[in-house]
Formats: structure tokens, C-alpha cells, sequence
């Protein structure tokens, strides 16, 4: 059984129509890139797994159960910009997910329950390479450095789905190289399950086990709100499902004019 | 060098800064011996020596009806009149300002009225305010509490509203209830806003204390002033004026620092 599953989902916003009849079965530790022209309701899609918007059709199942309509731990997230919490240094922004979870009321941890987290946010702060910045605000951190305490902050709280919207899109092109290697090494160690928003063609095409495109299957030139986008490609890249590939190499997008599900 | 981008030294914008205050002084005490030289009785512009005087029998010497030291006696009521008026606005502000930003139910239900409130003058309820509470104390740190709080429950709930998205979605994704949200990411964001509405409010403040101390008192800065003004006694009204912008830059001052010391993440950005 696929981990995440979505049957005939619709997002509507009154009369405009963002998606209509988005089916999609996302396999365990998966990493699927979402790529589409702007308005395409890439965004959209991702808020709907998330949870921060309820689709006006169809049904999504996580692990078999029905996804309840907010955000919760089982999904983490990691957006563009505004990830990270101004008002706590990195350790804090790691720990605040430990102290959320164990301590309801208060929402702080003391004594031995804190030393057990501080230990395990620093060691997630090592994976990421953040550990000699444990004391730093985000602003005096550069973008990649945030992104990467993001991708912490997220990870450590072991969703069961990851969900990137656009999460290296701000950054200079060598930091992105950088940060394209992380998350890599961090999906195969950890296991996860990825769902990666981008605009960059290349991006996912190199780090994807499977690119969904979407886009407007119909156009109506009178009412161009009438119709939704839907998966107009899904393309699996088999020959890096085996985990031990070193980075994988680029596809070239050009390459892609195989239309492997029906284009109608 | 150009005028937009001249960055003065330390020093320099000190002495800069100090220029006009010195020209100031310089001016008035010229305009006031000129005309002590045509009428040495003159009340309108007092020599220094004269306020000198005029304050050291306020400062030092007990007041021989009362037996108090009335200078200190104004100082402490306009005080305490005016931290407790802050205080109440200060306190509400937060309570009231983080769940009207942080919950949008909230928001939609009591911001029409907070917005209500907040555009009456609030010298038009003094009037309300003396009928109801009396002349006593409690109409005074009303009027304070009235005229600022509005403002500063706007401010914060506009600030905490207008906290990106992303934070509050981020925030439970790592397992936060509302009430996470609220302690963990709206407070903390909120206590920086909180500090600098509360000393914008401060020019605001004193001018309600003084109003409400003129109109019913029987002591107080504000009291004093409108009180020998009725023998011209300018060499006690211009000192006690000194003294009110003295201890209102000196709030000004601590305010700014205090935010500084507590929440310097919030001050990272302007270095």
C-alpha cells in the first residue's frame, strides 16, 4: 500500500478551478519532484497534503487513514523563506519541536527531559552542518544556513512525509549545489519520503525518483478559470531508486517528450 | 563628500546634537537680560538665578501648610499616576493585542470595537470619566489607560497578524496546539512591538496626566504648572517643563535599552 494517496481531488476557489482530478499514489521513501508553469496550483497541491487547505473534492489517505484537514507533526515542512523563528537561536528553533510535543501546556522542557533533547537537536544540528551555530539568530545567519537549520527544525520531529515548496529557490546557484547534496544525503540515510515543489527543471530532475508536471489538460479560451491543472506527466526515474548511486547524475530536460500515461 | 551619505563620528554627532540645545539656552538668556535691562521686575522671561530660587524653595524646603516637599511630592504623584496608567495599557496590550493577532475569530469579533474606541479623543470621555470614577486618582490613571491603550492593543494585534504565514503552519507542523503558537511564537515576537508601542505612547501619556491634572488635582507636575500660572510665575513653570522632558527622555532612553538587553534578536537586523 502506498503511503500517501489522493483519489480524484479538486481544489476549487469559488469559480476558479486550481485542480480537478489530481490521482496520485506516493510511495515510501519516494522523492517526487512537482514542477509546472506558474499557476499550475503547484503550491496549491502542497498546501493540500499539508493540510493548511482542505480540497473541495476527493480524498487523502496517509497510511491507509484519512488526512485530517490541518498541519500536524506527521507532515514537516520547509518553505522558501520564513521557516525559521526570528526570536529563537538555532538550538532553540531545533528544540522547539521536542518541547511542543512533550510539554503541552508549558511548551518548554527542563532538567534531564531538556539535556535529552538539547543532545539529539545537536546532533541533528551536526548532520545538517550546523553545529558550531547552535548559538546564532537567523539574521545573522546567510539563506542557506537558515534553509539548513529549516531542514532540521523539520526533520527532527521524523515526518513521516517532507514537503519542500521551493526551498532552495532563493539561493545563489553554488549554495544550491551545497544544499542539493544535503538533502540527498539525508533522504537515503533517514529514509524519508519527499514531495519538493520547485521551478527549477534541472533541480528536479536531479534529485527525483519521480517528476510529476502539472498543468491545464483543457483550455477554454472564454473561461480560462473553468479548467484545472492536472498531472499531465509522471515520470518515474527507475535507475535511481537503487540507493547507493553516488549524486545522481542530471537528466537532461529536453530529453522528456516520452509521454509515458496518455496525454488527452 | 556627499550630504545623503556624510556619516558624523560618534563624537561629532554628540557635539552636533548638543549645537542647538546651547543655542537655545544662549538665545533665551540673552532675550531675558535684555529685558531684565529694561524692567529688572520682569516675570515673562526669569534669569537662571531667579528659577534657581524659585525652585530651590520647592526642592528643598517643606512647604509650610502641607509640610511637604512639594517638588518631590508632584514628582512622585505624576509618576506613580503615570506607571500605573502604562501599566494597566501596557498589561492589556499584551493580554488583549496577542489574542485579537493570534486568533482570527477573536480578531473579527472585538476589533471593530477596539477600533471603535480607539478613534474617540480621549479628552471628549474625561468628562465621563471624572462622573464616573470621581475626582480622585482613578479617573486620572483612567484617561492615560484609555488614551493609550487602544493604540497599543492595535499596534500589537497588527504586528502579530501580520506575522508570516509560514511561522504559525511551521509551528504546527512541529506539533503546536493554538495556545504553542500563542506562548511560543506570538509572545516572544510580540514583547519587542510591545516595548516600542509603550514608548511612542509616553509623549501621548504625559499629555493626558498633565490635562487631567490640570482640570482635578490637588497635587502633581501638571497641577503645579497650572497653578502659579495664575501669578505668572514663569521662573517655576519653565523649570518644572525641564524637568517633565528630562524624566520623559530618561523613559525614552531606559525603554530603548531595556528592549536592547532583552530582545536583541529583534535589533540584529538594524545594525
Amino acid at each position: 500500500m502506498s503511503l500517501l494517496s489522493l483519489s480524484n481531488v479538486w481544489v476549487e476557489y469559488g469559480e476558479k478551478v486550481v485542480l480537478e482530478r489530481i490521482a496520485l499514489d506516493i510511495e515510501e521513501g519516494a522523492f517526487v519532484s512537482i514542477i509546472g508553469p506558474s499557476g499550475a496550483g503547484k503550491s496549491s497541491l502542497l498546501r493540500v497534503i499539508l493540510g493548511q487547505e482542505k480540497p473541495t473534492r476527493g480524498r487523502i489517505t496517509l497510511d491507509g487513514a484519512p488526512l485530517p484537514a490541518e498541519c500536524g507533526p506527521d507532515r514537516g515542512v520547509v518553505f522558501q523563506r520564513y521557516s525559521v523563528f526570528p526570536h529563537l537561536t538555532v538550538l532553540g528553533n531545533v528544540l522547539l519541536g521536542a518541547e511542543f510535543a512533550a510539554a503541552p501546556f508549558a511548551a518548554r522542557l527542563f532538567g534531564s527531559a531538556r539535556r535529552a533533547a538539547i543532545a539529539e537537536a545537536e546532533a541533528m544540528l551536526g548532520e545538517v552542518g550546523l553545529g558550531d551555530a547552535k548559538d546564532l539568530y537567523p539574521a545573522q545567519m546567510s539563506g542557506g544556513m537558515q534553509q539548513r537549520l529549516a531542514i532540521a527544525q523539520a526533520l527532527i520531529k521524523r515526518p513521516r512525509i517532507l514537503l519542500l515548496d521551493e526551498p532552495f529557490g532563493a539561493l545563489d546557484p553554488g549554495i544550491r549545489a551545497d544544499m542539493h547534496q544535503l538533502i540527498t544525503r539525508l533522504w537515503r540515510e533517514h529514509g524519508l519520503t519527499i514531495i519538493m515543489v520547485t521551478h527549477d527543471i534541472k533541480e528536479a530532475f536531479g534529485l527525483g525518483t519521480r517528476v510529476l508536471t502539472l498543468d491545464k489538460r483543457r483550455h477554454d479560451p472564454h473561461a480560462p478559470h473553468r479548467y484545472g491543472a492536472g498531472v499531465v506527466y509522471d515520470l518515474a526515474l527507475t535507475r535511481k531508486q537503487a540507493a547507493e548511486a553516488p549524486p545522481p547524475p542530471v537528466v537532461d530536460p529536453p530529453s522528456i517528450t516520452i509521454d509515458t500515461i496518455g496525454n488527452n | 563628500m556627499r550630504w545623503v551619505t556624510a556619516q558624523p563620528t560618534r563624537r561629532g554627532s554628540l557635539l552636533l546634537g548638543a549645537l542647538p540645545l546651547l543655542v537655545l539656552a544662549f538665545g533665551y538668556i540673552i532675550a531675558a537680560a535684555a529685558r531684565h535691562a529694561d524692567n529688572p521686575a520682569d516675570k515673562i522671561l526669569p534669569l537662571p538665578g531667579a528659577m534657581a530660587a524659585a525652585m530651590a524653595g520647592l526642592v528643598f524646603e517643606a512647604d509650610p501648610l502641607s509640610g511637604q516637599y512639594l517638588f518631590w511630592a508632584d514628582t512622585i504623584a505624576s509618576l506613580s499616576r503615570l506607571g500605573m496608567g502604562l501599566g494597566i495599557a501596557t498589561l492589556s496590550a499584551l493580554l488583549v493585542g496577542l489574542v485579537l493577532g493570534a486568533l482570527p475569530p477573536v480578531r473579527a469579533t472585538l476589533g471593530p470595537l477596539v477600533t471603535a474606541i480607539a478613534v474617540i479623543p480621549p479628552i471628549a470621555l474625561l468628562p465621563i470619566l471624572f462622573i464616573v470614577f470621581g475626582l480622585g486618582e482613578t479617573a486620572k490613571v483612567a484617561l492615560i489607560v484609555v488614551g493609550v491603550a487602544p493604540f497599543m492593543i492595535r499596534d500589537v494585534a497588527g504586528h502579530i497578524g501580520a506575522l508570516p504565514r509560514e511561522q504559525v503552519i511551521k509551528a504546527l507542523t512541529l506539533g503546536a496546539n493554538s495556545w504553542g503558537v500563542i506562548l511560543r511564537v506570538a509572545l516572544p515576537q510580540a514583547m519587542p512591538r510591545l516595548i516600542e508601542g509603550l514608548r511612542l505612547s509616553l509623549g501621548p501619556a504625559w499629555v493626558f496626566l498633565i490635562s487631567a491634572e490640570a482640570i482635578a488635582a490637588d497635587v502633581g507636575l501638571g497641577y503645579r504648572i497650572f497653578l502659579v500660572r495664575r501669578y505668572l510665575a514663569m521662573d517655576v513653570i519653565l523649570p518644572y517643563v525641564a524637568w517633565i522632558a528630562l524624566l520623559a527622555v530618561v523613559m525614552d532612553v531606559a525603554l530603548t535599552f531595556a528592549s536592547r538587553r532583552l530582545f536583541g534578536w529583534a535589533h540584529l537586523g538594524a545594525r
